[in-house]
């Protein structure tokens, strides 16, 4: 268990500190790098979870894939490579006070209802387990999630084409 | 472990993916900060999972995994409007996209 929990620690500080260098830095390049480490951090919470299969589709899907389309959408809108002091709006003092207030709402909220919760991880979740669930009581979600994708993939060709 | 520590992290996540959402005004970073908005509610669906035992842990990650099918759709999507605004005014600065202000 103390193990676990400096794992935690570990994580949760590079994820903080990296999840505000994405909303605060200068350069865009950096702040897709930084994503990546948020994201990282949420493979190990889900390891830490016991979510074996879900921690390798975060790293498959966010960090292989859509990470890289982020950086095809920097290079592709020929955004500065390098500093770029003008990638914040006005609106910076509205955006911490709304941050930071719903992070107090939600804190104050959740150390009171579950605020001495133990949590214990039972049994490891393997991934014929999440299988069987996706494929028996979740099967028609699954395929919603399927056509929802094709239909997503059909639009952005057709919305991004030159014509 | 506290379940409390996985929802205040997820909370944290959230609250920075509102203010880049808010503060920023290039729209590829705009678009970043939503993933963190959705990643910080897969570790929500996750820990409440586990939180209730091992059925429901397998539940909490199909739903996340439902999440992540979602985000990559939205950030497809919305990446190629992103590029079509590019196009279309030479700017992906989102204080300028403003032609349905009254």
């Amino acid at each position: 268990m103390v193990a676990q929990n400096i794992v935690f620690g570990v994580l949760a500080a590079v994820m903080g500190i990296s999840a505000i260098r994405v909303v605060t830095t200068k350069n865009v390049v950096h702040a897709a790098l930084y994503l990546v480490l948020v994201l990282a951090g949420v493979a190990g919470i889900f390891l830490l979870l016991a979510a074996e299969f879900l921690a390798v589709v975060q790293v498959l899907v966010y960090i292989g894939a859509i990470v890289v389309l982020f950086l095809f959408g920097v290079m592709l809108t020929r955004a500065t490579i390098g500093r770029d002091s003008d990638l914040d709006n006005d609106q910076r003092w509205l955006g911490a006070l709304i941050g930071g207030g719903i992070f107090a709402g939600l804190a104050w909220l959740l150390i009171d209802a579950f605020g001495d919760e133990k949590l214990r991880i039972e049994g490891i979740g393997r991934t014929s387990d999440v299988g069987l669930a996706i494929f028996q009581t979740y099967v028609i979600p699954f395929e919603v999630i399927s056509v929802l994708l094709l239909a997503a993939l059909v639009g952005a060709v057709v919305i991004a084409r030159k014509d | 472990m506290y379940l409390t520590q996985f929802l205040l992290l997820a909370a944290f996540l959230f609250c920075t993916g509102v203010y880049g959402v808010i503060a920023r005004k290039n729209a590829v970073l705009v678009l970043m900060s939503i993933e963190l908005i959705l990643n910080a509610v897969n570790i929500n669906l996750v820990a409440f999972g586990a939180f209730q035992g091992f059925e429901t842990s397998i539940v909490g990650q199909v739903f996340s995994l439902f999440v992540v099918a979602v985000a990559a759709a939205e950030v497809g999507v919305g990446l190629a409007i992103v590029l079509l605004i590019f196009r279309n005014r030479a700017s992906i600065d989102l204080t300028e996209v403003d032609l349905m202000k009254g």
